[in-house]
């Protein structure tokens, strides 16, 4: 599975990062993007839900940050 | 050449049609009624066309969204209102009326608008814009959410949007953030992993909706949440709640309710606003009023509309 780090990426250069690489990516794959705590994960999963992709989860990791599991949906 | 009876200017009137006196002889200032704040291309272009050829160097955007005209000389009275053109821009109002009601954006393009408030200012505006209070000014404001950019509580009627949420609990992932992002802690993550709301701490601000990468999170009920007696200047006061969830079609009829109510209960009391009446009649009455018209959106019991200190430390 392909891992997006977004880490330290603030809103909204996040999202159209995440965007951008799922654009490479093959419809039904999946993939985990990284995003911080804060606005980014507020914001990026609902946004890219709206852009046809289907959350699979989302986790909160030890460090503090967020694992964002989707499967690519073409539009 | 125009329709006299439309574009004649009566001077007894003036401070009725929104022309201010200014400090220079012969000059005006000309308030103009933009509901909403919502200004069309077309009509900010012939309202700079009528500046540049009547006014003064600028014009000045008030703090209620008008855009004024500076420095009219009032013997272009006419021909201003002629250029302006009555069908795309009207002039505003003062003294003792119902003012152009103040909007946010609502929920046309930002994300966080919860109702639309730019055609409640528009509905009211239609209806109510200028009305004859008896008494002073009579202001009203819509804010899409609880944010409240316009701050609504300080308005003689104020309108906040709000919805109360529901959740489905097949589609929640159990990821937590609503619960996180929920400021008043309404929300929390229960034992099964899954959020479990409390109503009286909720604020029915939607973030929870919002923020919910599923939909789990939904809109249940959608209105205002209506805060009455509010008002700046002198001595400021802040209204209190007097409805919930009224719904966006019946902002009309209740602002119109409440006029009647102030109205009579102001009378013989001289230049006296809204929220000073709520005081002396007791919050009670307006709300009994209310309840007549609007049984299942008043509030049970509410405080008067609070004094807002702000001379304390001279």
């Amino acid at each position: 599975m392909q891992v997006i780090d977004l880490r330290g990426v603030s809103c909204p250069t996040n999202f159209v990062k995440a965007k951008l690489a799922l654009e490479e990516i093959e419809t039904g794959e999946t993939a985990r993007i990284l995003l911080d705590d804060g606005e980014p994960v507020k914001n990026v999963p609902r946004s890219l839900k709206a852009e046809g992709h289907k959350l699979l989860g989302l986790k909160q990791a030890d460090e503090g940050h967020y694992a964002l599991d989707l499967e690519k949906v073409e539009e | 050449m125009s329709n006299e009876k439309q574009s004649k200017v009566d001077l007894n009137n003036l401070k009725a049609g929104g022309f201010i006196k200014e400090r220079g002889k012969d000059l005006f200032t000309v308030r103009l009624r933009v509901p909403g704040g919502r200004m069309s291309i077309p009509r900010l272009k012939r309202i700079a066309e009528v500046a540049e050829k009547f006014g003064g160097e600028f014009v000045h955007l008030s703090v209620r969204q008008s855009i004024e005209l500076i420095n009219i000389n009032f013997k272009d009275f006419d021909a201003v209102v002629e250029e302006l053109g009555e069908a795309t821009q009207k002039v505003a109002s003062c003294g003792a009326r119902v003012r152009v009601p103040v909007a946010c954006g609502g929920c046309e393009y930002n994300p966080n608008g919860l109702v639309d408030t730019q055609k409640s200012a528009l509905e009211v505006d239609e209806k109510l814009f200028g009305t004859a209070t008896g008494h002073h000014k009579f202001k009203v404001a819509f804010a899409g959410c609880p944010f409240d950019c316009p701050k609504s509580a300080t308005n003689d009627v104020g309108f906040q949007g709000a919805i109360y949420p529901e959740l489905d609990r097949d589609a929640c992932i159990s990821c937590g953030l609503c619960a996180k992002s929920c400021v008043p802690k309404a929300i929390v993550m229960g034992e099964d992993n899954k959020p479990v709301l409390s109503d009286d701490p909720c604020i029915w601000c939607g973030d929870c909706v919002k923020v919910c990468p599923t939909g789990a999170w939904s809109e249940a009920r959608r209105g205002y949440t209506v805060r009455i007696g509010g008002k700046w200047g002198r001595n400021p006061l802040v209204g209190t709640l007097f409805a919930t969830f009224l719904p966006e079609n019946r902002a009309v009829d209740f602002i119109a309710s409440v006029l009647g109510w102030y109205r009579q209960k102001a009378e013989g009391l001289g230049r006296i606003r809204l929220g000073d009446t709520i005081i002396k009649e007791g919050p009670q009455a307006l709300l009994d009023h209310l309840r007549a018209q609007f049984p299942e959106y008043t509030v049970d019991a509410t405080i008067a509309p609070q004094v807002i200190a702000t001379q304390v430390g001279k």
